[in-house]
C-alpha cells in the first residue's frame, strides 16, 4: 500500500483500455438518463402502472426495427392523429369529413383498427366511415347516427372494427370479392385483395364524414389506430406498455440505486473501520464483533423480509442494501488502517497533540481513498443486480419501472414460453451492461491500487 | 488455539441470537394478528357447529360476551395476551427454535402433506444440497483448475479469456441468465423441461433419471456463470503468492514451473481459497431463492419465497434459522481451516 497522487491514477487509468471502455460506457447510460429524462415526460413513467394509459398501444407488438431484417414485412401498429379535414356546409347540412391516409406494405393483415373519437355538437349528427382501397374499390363500414342531445354535448367514442355493423355491411358488400367472406374478421376483408383473401399493398384512405343539420359538429379528438404486431423500437409487453419507455427510464433509476448504494456502504464501511482501526483495544473489539454479526445475516432472506415487512418504496430499499453492502469494507479498511496507524507521520501527528477526529480524516482517510473508488465502483453491479433481483420476485416498488420490475411481468405473463424475447432480452442486457461497465472502471482502479495483480 | 477456538464458538452463538431475535422482531407483531385472527375465526366456527350454545343465551350482549371471554380465554392460553415484545415470550419462543421446534405452517404443507415446519425443511433441504452443493462443487473444481492454469501463464490467452469471461459472466444476474437458458432451451429447442420440478413420483424407479434430467438445465446455467469469478479469485490469489520470496527462490534454484504452482503455490492460497469454498457452500443453500423461482426447483429457495409471499411466518423464522445456523457453521469451519492453514492466524500476529 503506497500512497500514489491523484494524477499518477489519472495517467494509469488513461492507459488502460478496459477503465476507458467502462468510462465510455457509463457516458451513454447517463446519456441514455438524460434524455430519458428529458424526452420522456415524468407523467408518462407515472402513469407505468396505469392501463388506460396504453390503451392505444398494441399488445406484445414486436420492435419495428425486426421489419428491416425480415422477408416478410409484419404489420406496424400505427396511431394516424393527424386527418385532413374539410368542412363543407351547404345551406342546413353541414359536412365535416376527416381523412386518414396510410402506405400499408405488409405482408400479414392488421389486428385489428380502432376510430377513437370525441365530437362536440347539438341534435343528432350522422357518422359515416368508408375507405378507399388502393386498387380503387370504396367499401361502406359503417353509417351511424350519434346520441341525440337538445344541448351542446361532447360525446366520446370508440368504434372497433370487431363492431356487428362493420362486419355486416361488409358482408353486403361482398360481391367486390370472389371469394367468400364468411368467418373472417372485418379487417382481414378490408386489407385483402379481391381475387385471394391475401394483404393488397398501397394506399388506403380512410375517411369518416360527420353530417350535421343545422349546426356543425366539431370534432375535438380524432385518431386512427390501425393495430399492428410491431410497435417501436423496444416493442410492447402484455399490458400494451411501450417497452422504450421503461427501459429508458430504468436507466437513471439503476444508476440512482447503484450509485448511492455504493457511495453511501463505502463511505460508511470506511469510517466505520478506519475508527476501529484507529482506536484499536477494546473499541475495535466491540465494533469488530457487531461487524461479525451484520455479515453473518443472510443478506437476501433478510432484504426480502424487510421489504415485505416495513415498506418496499425504492428509497427505503436503498437503506436496506446498504445495511449489508458496508460490512466488508469495513473489514479491509480496518486492516488498512492498522497499517497506516504504525507509520511515522500518524505516530508524530498522535504525539502533537491532534484530535482523533483530524488523524482519521486528515491521515488515515486519504491513503484509502483509491481503494474507496475502486470499491465503489465494483459494488456497483451487486447494489443492482439486488434491487433487480427483488423486483423480479415481485417485491420491487411497484410505482417505478426498474429492470427487474420488467422482468418480472415478463416472467408472470410466461414471456419465455410464448418467445416474446424483446420482453426478456433488453431488461437483462441493460443490467449486465450497466454492471460491465462500473466493474471495468472498478477493476481498472484495482489494478492501479494493487500493482501486484497487474503484472 | 482452544481459546481462538472458545472465542469463536461464543460469537457464533451470539450472532445466531440475534439473528434469530431480530427475525422474530420483524415478524412478531404480524404473527400476533394472523394467531388471534385464527382464535377468532375457530370459536366462532365452533359456536356456529354447535346451535346449542347460542340457544343457551337470552340477549345478545350476554352472547357477545361469552365468545369474546372465550377468544380472551384461548389467547391467555397461547399467551397472546401479553405483546409480542414481552421478554418471556420472546425468550420462549427463541427457546422453542433453539431446540428445532418451529411449530406448524399456517399455510404451507410438506409433500407428504405434514404441516410441521421442521417436516416442510427436512424434505426441502435435500434437493437444495443436491442442485447447488453439486453446483459450486463443479465450480470450484473449474475455477481452481482454470484459476491456476491463468495464474501459471499471465497474460497468455487461456488467462485473457478467463479474466474477461470471468468479469462478463459476474455482470450477468444469473435468474436472467435461467430465463434465457428456458427460453433457448425448452421452447426453441426442445431439449430440456421447463419446470425443474420432477413430475412422477419419488417412489418410482426412474425418479433418480428425471430428477437428474430436470436438473440439468439450472445445473448447467449456475456453473456457467460462476466458475469464471471463482478462476479470476484464484488467479489473483496465485499472481499476489507467485511473487513472494520464497517462489522466487524455488524458481531460481530451477524448480519445475509445473510443480511450483500446482504444489508450492496452490497450498499457498488454500486458506483463502478454502475460505470461499466454505462459504459459497453454505450460501448455496440459501442465496438461491431468485434461481430456485426461475427453475421452478423444489427447495429451500422457492420454499422460502412461497412462505414470504403468503406470509407464513413459522415458515420463514425456521428457514431464516436454518439457513443462519449453515452459513454460521461454514464460517467457524472456515476460520478454524484458517487457521489451520495459516498458523499465523493462531497466535494472532
Amino acid at each position: 500500500m503506497s500512497s500514489i497522487s491523484p494524477q499518477e491514477i489519472k495517467q494509469e487509468f488513461l492507459k488502460s483500455k478496459m477503465g476507458i471502455a467502462g468510462v465510455v460506457i457509463l457516458g451513454t447510460l447517463i446519456l441514455i438518463s438524460i434524455i430519458a429524462i428529458v424526452v420522456i415526460p415524468v407523467e408518462t413513467f407515472q402513469e407505468w402502472n396505469n392501463p388506460g394509459n396504453w390503451i392505444s398501444y398494441p399488445k406484445v407488438a414486436i420492435p419495428i426495427w425486426v421489419n428491416f431484417f425480415n422477408i416478410e414485412k409484419i404489420p406496424e401498429h400505427k396511431i394516424l392523429e393527424n386527418p385532413n379535414i374539410q368542412t363543407n356546409s351547404n345551406g342546413e347540412v353541414s359536412l365535416t369529413s376527416h381523412k386518414f391516409g396510410m402506405n400499408f406494405n405488409y405482408d400479414d393483415f392488421p389486428n385489428d383498427f380502432i376510430y377513437l373519437f370525441s365530437s362536440e355538437y347539438t341534435g343528432s349528427p350522422l357518422l359515416e366511415m368508408s375507405v378507399i382501397r388502393p386498387d380503387g374499390v370504396k367499401l361502406e363500414l359503417i353509417s351511424m347516427s350519434l346520441p341525440h342531445s337538445n344541448i351542446n354535448t361532447i360525446h366520446s367514442e370508440r368504434i372497433f372494427s370487431t363492431d356487428e355493423a362493420i362486419k355486416k355491411n361488409l358482408s353486403l358488400q361482398s360481391d367486390n370479392f370472389s371469394f367468400n367472406l364468411d368467418g373472417l374478421s372485418s379487417e382481414d376483408i378490408v386489407f385483402s385483395k379481391t381475387q385471394t383473401n391475401e394483404p393488397l399493398k398501397g394506399n388506403y384512405i380512410f375517411s369518416i364524414d360527420t353530417y350535421s343539420v343545422e349546426s356543425e359538429t366539431k370534432m375535438v379528438e380524432s385518431k386512427l389506430i390501425i393495430g399492428g404486431k410491431a410497435f417501436g423500437i423496444m416493442g410492447t409487453d402484455e399490458l400494451r406498455r411501450d417497452l422504450a419507455v421503461g427501459l429508458l427510464w430504468g436507466t437513471p433509476l439503476a444508476l440512482f440505486i447503484g450509485l448511492v448504494v455504493s457511495i453511501a456502504s463505502v463511505v460508511a464501511g470506511l469510517l466505520y473501520g478506519v475508527y476501529a482501526g484507529f482506536k484499536g483495544k477494546k473499541t475495535d473489539e466491540t465494533m469488530m464483533r457487531f461487524n461479525d454479526v451484520i455479515y453473518a445475516l443472510p443478506a437476501l432472506p433478510f432484504l426480502i423480509i424487510l421489504s415485505v415487512t416495513i415498506s418496499n418504496s425504492i428509497f427505503v430499499m436503498v437503506g436496506f442494501l446498504m445495511i449489508f453492502g458496508w460490512v466488508g469494507i469495513a473489514k479491509v479498511a480496518r486492516s488498512m488502517s492498522l497499517q497506516i496507524k504504525t507509520r511515522g507521520y500518524v505516530e508524530a501527528a498522535n504525539m502533537m497533540g491532534q484530535k482523533d477526529s483530524k488523524i482519521v480524516l486528515k491521515h488515515i482517510l486519504p491513503q484509502l481513498l483509491p481503494y474507496a473508488f475502486a470499491s465503489i465502483a465494483i459494488s456497483v453491479p451487486a447494489a443492482i443486480t439486488t434491487e433487480a433481483g427483488l423486483s423480479f420476485l415481485g417485491l420491487g416498488d411497484p410505482s417505478f419501472p426498474t429492470w427487474g420490475q420488467i422482468l418480472h411481468d415478463a416472467n408472470t405473463y410466461g414471456a419465455a414460453s410464448r418467445g416474446l424475447w424483446w420482453w426478456i432480452m433488453p431488461p437483462g442486457v441493460m443490467i449486465a451492461i450497466t454492471g460491465l461497465a462500473f466493474v471495468f472502471i472498478g477493476n481498472a482502479l484495482d489494478a492501479i491500487v494493487n500493482p501486484k495483480l497487474k503484472r | 488455539m482452544k481459546r481462538y477456538v472458545a472465542t469463536r464458538v461464543v460469537t457464533m452463538f451470539g450472532v445466531l441470537m440475534i439473528t434469530l431475535l431480530i427475525t422474530i422482531s420483524l415478524v412478531g407483531s404480524n404473527m400476533d394478528v394472523i394467531l388471534k385472527q385464527g382464535i377468532v375465526f375457530q370459536v366462532r366456527a365452533e359456536i356456529t357447529e354447535n346451535p346449542a350454545i347460542a340457544d343457551s343465551f337470552s340477549s345478545v350482549e350476554e352472547f357477545e360476551e361469552f365468545v369474546q371471554n372465550q377468544i380472551n380465554q384461548r389467547n391467555k392460553i397461547l399467551g397472546l395476551d401479553e405483546p409480542w415484545y414481552s421478554p418471556q415470550r420472546i425468550g420462549f419462543t427463541m427457546y422453542k427454535i433453539l431446540l428445532l421446534d418451529f411449530g406448524h405452517a399456517t399455510f404451507l404443507t410438506s409433500d407428504s402433506g405434514s404441516s410441521d415446519v421442521k417436516d416442510i425443511i427436512f424434505e426441502k433441504l435435500p434437493r437444495t444440497i443436491l442442485l447447488f452443493t453439486t453446483a459450486t462443487i463443479i465450480i470450484s473444481v473449474i475455477g481452481i483448475f482454470l484459476g491456476a492454469l491463468s495464474a501459471s501463464k499471465i497474460g497468455s490467452v487461456v488467462d485473457r479469456i478467463t479474466s474477461s469471461f470471468a468479469i462478463i459472466s459476474s455482470s450477468f444476474p444469473v435468474w436472467w441468465i435461467g430465463m434465457l437458458m428456458i427460453f433457448v432451451f425448452s421452447f426453441t429447442y426442445q431439449i430440456f423441461p421447463a419446470r425443474a420440478t420432477p413430475d412422477i413420483a419419488s417412489s418410482d424407479p426412474g425418479y433418480i433419471a428425471s430428477l437428474l434430467y430436470h436438473m440439468a438445465l439450472p445445473l448447467i446455467t449456475i456453473v456457467m456463470i460462476g466458475f469464471g469469478s471463482w478462476a479470476y479469485l484464484v488467479r489473483n490469489f496465485m499472481v499476489g503468492i507467485m511473487q513472494e520470496d520464497f517462489i522466487m527462490a524455488k524458481k531460481t534454484i530451477g524448480v519445475n514451473q509445473k510443480k511450483i504452482i500446482y504444489s508450492h503455490a496452490l497450498k499457498n492460497a488454500a486458506p483463502p481459497i478454502v475460505t470461499i469454498l466454505a462459504l459459497s457452500l453454505s450460501g448455496s443453500l440459501g442465496g438461491a431463492i431468485i434461481t430456485e423461482a426461475v427453475f421452478d426447483w423444489p427447495g429451500m429457495g422457492r420454499l422460502y419465497f412461497e412462505a414470504i409471499t403468503v406470509m407464513d411466518l413459522p415458515v420463514i423464522i425456521g428457514a431464516t434459522y436454518i439457513l443462519t445456523v449453515f452459513f454460521l457453521v461454514a464460517i467457524f469451519i472456515a476460520d478454524l481451516l484458517y487457521g489451520y492453514f495459516d498458523p499465523r492466524v493462531r497466535t494472532g500476529t
